[in-house]
């Protein structure tokens, strides 16, 4: 049986990675798939508790149940964010973050 | 309800002092009755007790109830407080008398004259009966207040009111001190209350502290009983009316520092004054006594030299006190109270008749004028100089006896300004009542009204026979006091040489040249100069240290006002809050991923928090 570390360090790289993802890339197409990474992150550590916490090899569905919600709603944030990232292209013509600084000004 | 009589001493003044200063405000005649009134049954009350009256011990008050010992307001009926009580009342009452004849055809207030009179004889009486330092604090700020009022009646004149500023302010640098010897007194002996100090043991050990407590104490005097070098205020003071000068500043509230030192011998017992305590008490009296009659040879104002007389008789009565010899300086008070009343009161009349000129150089001639003005001062005059017999003569007496007794030196100082004291008096005398008018108000005077003279009369019996025993020794605020009568020794034949000195310079420099003296014979030398210039003492408190310390006091005010409010608190705070604003307006530089980054920082920051503290 895997430990529970493992899971959490794989979790762990895979925000990591998500994060630095969004605050280097600078296209936000690609900074919403790194998000998308660091839900999937907290998916994956969810699941490794949920087995952690377990008995005699049936794990805690309610961690579970929990997983189920964020890809969801994961599912549902990327049909606003796609369609959010969509408009603003042909607003725009580029999906650049570094050139949202209207509100600054 | 009848043992709280005594408190009647307080509350009457006090009551009819409201009433003529919030009621009586456009009926002066009214308020004069009242007030007039109040000192009569003062008076007579008085005399009832000393007479044998008795009504219990009056209740006492508790002020401030603490847990170790509560300070209260209690009164004490001895022999001391009761018969001080008598001078008091009884000259006040004269002095009241005179007002009315010698503020008629005043233009002032006359109500808050009258007003001012009876707050005054509440105050005296509070100093005078109080049983407890603190008692004795209260009747000796509001003193100062009523003097305040009084000395700036005429508060249009400038100089009056600087006057009375002057007095008060100075009165307050020795009421700190008195303030400290109140606590230190507390401290050492447990209690503020004269009759719970009486019977308390002293502990030798404690001379140290004790010298601190009683020269503390002391400062309180040297303020009120205007004592080098706090006397500066006593001569200004001459410029309020001439009867609050008689009251006021010669009979009554300048004794009161002489009252509170003996009253503390009397309590504390004289084992408390340490002898070094006592000779700082005694150089000041003679300090005070020499340099004041210095001065007064040489001042021009009839008021002045009466005034300055006042600080030298003072300084007698201090000196004595720091003898330890009370019932000398007592002695002194009462006869000096009755003589020094009677002449400013004469003065006073003088004053008003001659319209209120007040240089003697612009006299001359008044014993033609007012033949019984002039008796009645000249008595005084015989009172103050000692010629034997008068009243004055007996209690100088005692304190040279004491003198003689204790130190030399204060001996040969008592001496010295027994000589100037003649000297001074005589030269007034000779220069304001002899020869001929040198002005035509002078010319012009006529004897004063009934008003004015019967309390003259009545004061002038006193100055002549309230040394004798049968008056002294029921008269003298002392308990066992026992006059003695003429005892020729060493200080009765000092007393009489200086008596013939004084007089005879007095006359060799003034009497004389009696056609053409329209000015001093000494005025030209520097000696003459410097004590018409009262010795340089108030230009030096006026320029160096009252004008150094508003230096100081300006260029810290300039210091507190420019640098910490101006610069530090206004411009500081703007320019920090400023500095604040534009190191925090980076922050929303607009760049999504500068953004993202700070949350993630703070996410980091605030699990590492969570981690380290919460769960721990």
């Amino acid at each position: 049986m895997t430990p529970l570390s493992h899971y959490l360090i794989f979790s762990g790289v895979l925000f990591s990675l998500g994060l630095a993802g969004a605050i280097i890339r600078r296209n936000i197409l690609v900074v919403f798939m790194c998000l998308e990474l660091m839900l999937t992150a907290a998916n994956v550590a969810l699941v490794g508790f949920s087995r952690a916490q377990g008995l005699e090899g049936v794990p805690v569905y309610d961690a579970q149940l929990l997983v189920l919600f964020i890809m969801a709603i994961a599912a549902a944030e990327v049909a606003v964010g796609l369609a959010l990232i969509v408009a603003m292209f042909r607003a725009r013509r580029g999906v650049e973050s570094s050139s949202l600084t209207s509100l600054k000004d | 309800m009848l043992q709280n009589l005594p408190w009647l001493f307080l509350v009457l003044p006090l009551v009819v002092a409201a009433v003529d200063w919030l009621f009586l405000q456009r009926c002066p005649r009214t308020a004069a009755c009242c007030s007039i009134t109040s000192a009569a049954v003062c008076f007579i009350l008085c005399l009832a007790y000393l007479c044998g009256m008795q009504t219990g011990s009056p209740s006492v008050y508790e002020w401030f109830p603490l847990p170790s010992h509560s300070l209260t307001l209690g009164l004490l009926m001895d022999a001391l407080s009761m018969k001080m009580m008598l001078v008091v009342t009884g000259i006040g009452l004269l002095v009241h008398i005179f007002s009315t004849g010698y503020m008629r055809g005043d233009t002032s207030n006359h109500s808050r004259y009258f007003a001012g009179l009876s707050i005054f004889m509440f105050s005296m009486s509070c100093i005078v009966l109080a049983d407890g330092l603190l008692f004795t604090f209260v009747g000796w700020e509001l003193v100062g207040f009523s003097s305040y009022i009084l000395i700036g009646h005429w508060y249009d004149r400038t100089s009056a009111a600087d006057a009375a500023k002057k007095a008060f302010i100075t009165n307050r640098v020795g009421d700190f001190g008195f303030l400290i010897g109140i606590l230190l007194t507390l401290g050492v002996f447990g209690t503020l209350s004269f009759s719970d100090m009486a019977g308390q043991q002293i502990d030798p050990a404690q001379s140290g502290v004790l010298t601190a407590v009683v020269l503390c104490l002391f400062c309180g005097a040297v303020g009120k009983s205007a004592q080098f070098p706090l006397h500066v205020w006593l001569p200004d003071a001459m410029e309020g009316p001439t009867p609050v000068s008689a009251l006021i500043h010669a009979a009554t509230m300048v004794a009161a520092g002489v009252y509170m030192l003996v009253r503390l011998q009397v309590s504390m017992g004289t084992d408390a004054f340490t002898p070094s305590a006592c000779v700082v008490i005694c150089t000041v009296g003679a300090i005070t006594a020499l340099l004041a009659a210095l001065m007064a040879t040489q001042q021009d104002d009839i008021k002045r030299v009466l005034a300055y007389s006042t600080l030298s008789q003072l300084g007698y009565m201090v000196m004595a006190a720091g003898m330890l010899s009370g019932e000398a300086a007592m002695f002194h008070l009462y006869t000096h109270a009755w003589f020094k009343a009677l002449l400013f009161l004469a003065a006073g009349a003088v004053i008003v008749r001659c319209h209120h000129e007040q240089d003697i150089w612009r006299m001359g001639g008044l014993r033609r004028r007012m033949p019984l003005t002039t008796l009645c001062f000249l008595l005084g005059t015989c009172a103050l100089v000692a010629v034997p017999g008068f009243s004055g003569f007996f209690s100088k007496e005692a304190i040279l006896t004491a003198a003689w007794e204790s130190s030399i030196p204060l001996f040969v100082i008592g001496a010295l300004v027994a000589v100037l004291t003649t000297f001074y008096m005589v030269r007034l005398c000779l220069v304001a009542f002899c020869f001929t008018a040198r002005t035509e108000s002078a010319e012009r005077a006529q004897e004063a009204d009934s008003a004015m003279l019967i309390p003259l009369l009545i004061l002038g019996v006193m100055a002549l026979i309230s040394g004798y025993g049968f008056m002294a020794d029921t008269l003298v605020p002392f308990a066992g006091f026992r006059a003695h009568d003429f005892e020729f020794g060493v200080p009765f034949l000092t007393g009489l040489l200086a008596l013939i000195v004084g007089g005879g310079l007095a006359w060799f420099v003034y009497g004389r040249r009696q056609k053409k003296l329209d000015t001093d014979p000494l005025a030209s030398c520097i000696f003459s100069r410097a004590l018409r210039r009262r010795l340089y003492i108030d230009s030096f408190y006026d320029k160096v240290l009252i004008g150094g310390i508003q230096q100081w006091g300006a260029a810290i005010a300039h210091c507190v006002d420019d640098g910490v409010i101006r610069r530090l608190a206004g411009h500081g705070t703007a320019l920090f809050v400023a500095w604040c604003g534009k190191l925090l307006s980076k922050i929303q530089c607009g760049s999504l991923r500068v953004y993202v980054l700070v949350s993630a920082l703070g996410l980091i920051v605030a699990m590492i928090l969570f981690a380290f503290t919460i769960i721990h």
